[in-house]
């Protein structure tokens, strides 16, 4: 198997297909040999509220380019070494990854709230639209006033 | 000479489909005049933004949309 390459000092992607954080890991530790620290955050579907099935849609034109400048912004916003923004789209199931966030720096608090702020924009600001599946059929997900929140924080 | 609608997430159910072509050129007006009622209420609403040929709408009622645009109806997100 091909040795997994990240592009730097921002690799972000839309995955149609299983998210492996191992390997993204993996790639983004040896990416950044002079990073102090790697936050992290792995973001699954949660296995309750009887979901069967939960797909994520996006809009080409927007979605990745809309990523990729929210990556820069945690990039200018904070001292790092690097950052990694992975989002699933299409059908997962409960237990699987939908999102990926990492970010390397010479400090843990720069590393950390940079991957919040990341989470707090992919959840209420990214063009991503999700729905679950479940036994009555499918619901499309709202994003909560509370995410709004969270965005906030940042402004 | 047409104008290609995309009706993204929730607007796609309350659309009955996933996108329509209308004729161009296309502005605010005509656009809730052409879509179908339920779409047009959602339209109304700030929380939901319009892209056309690749760029969100500062504000949608300058949408202003040619012959092989693409508009691209952004309801809510729900991203993480």
């Amino acid at each position: 198997m091909a040795r997994l390459v990240l592009e730097t000092p921002a690799d972000v992607r839309l995955l149609e297909k299983g998210l492996s954080g191992g390997e993204a890991l993996a790639a983004f530790n040896a990416a950044y040999p002079a990073a102090g620290g790697i936050a992290t955050f792995l973001g699954k579907v949660r296995p309750d509220d009887d979901v069967r099935v939960l797909e994520l849609s996006h809009y080409e034109p927007l979605t990745l380019p809309g990523m990729r400048e929210l990556a820069d912004t945690a990039l200018a916003r904070w001292p790092l070494d690097g950052v990694l923004v992975w989002h699933r789209i299409g059908v997962m199931h409960p237990g699987e990854g939908i999102v990926l966030v990492a970010a390397a720096g010479r400090h843990r608090r720069d590393a950390f709230h940079a991957v919040d702020f990341l989470m707090d924009y992919l959840k209420s600001a990214a063009w991503l639209w999700k729905r679950e599946k479940r036994e009555d059929g499918w619901h499309w997900i709202e994003p909560r006033a509370q995410d709004f929140a969270d965005r906030n924080r940042w402004d | 000479m047409s104008v290609t609608v995309l009706f993204l997430g929730p607007l796609r159910d309350l659309a009955g489909m996933p996108q329509a072509e209308y004729p161009a050129p296309l502005d605010w007006d005509g656009l809730l005049t052409a879509v179908p009622a339920a779409v047009a209420e959602q339209l109304r609403e700030p929380r939901v933004h319009v892209a056309c040929a690749g760029k969100v709408l500062a504000d949608k009622a300058d949408l202003a949309a040619k012959d092989g645009d693409e508009v691209a109806l952004l309801p809510a997100v729900s991203g993480g």
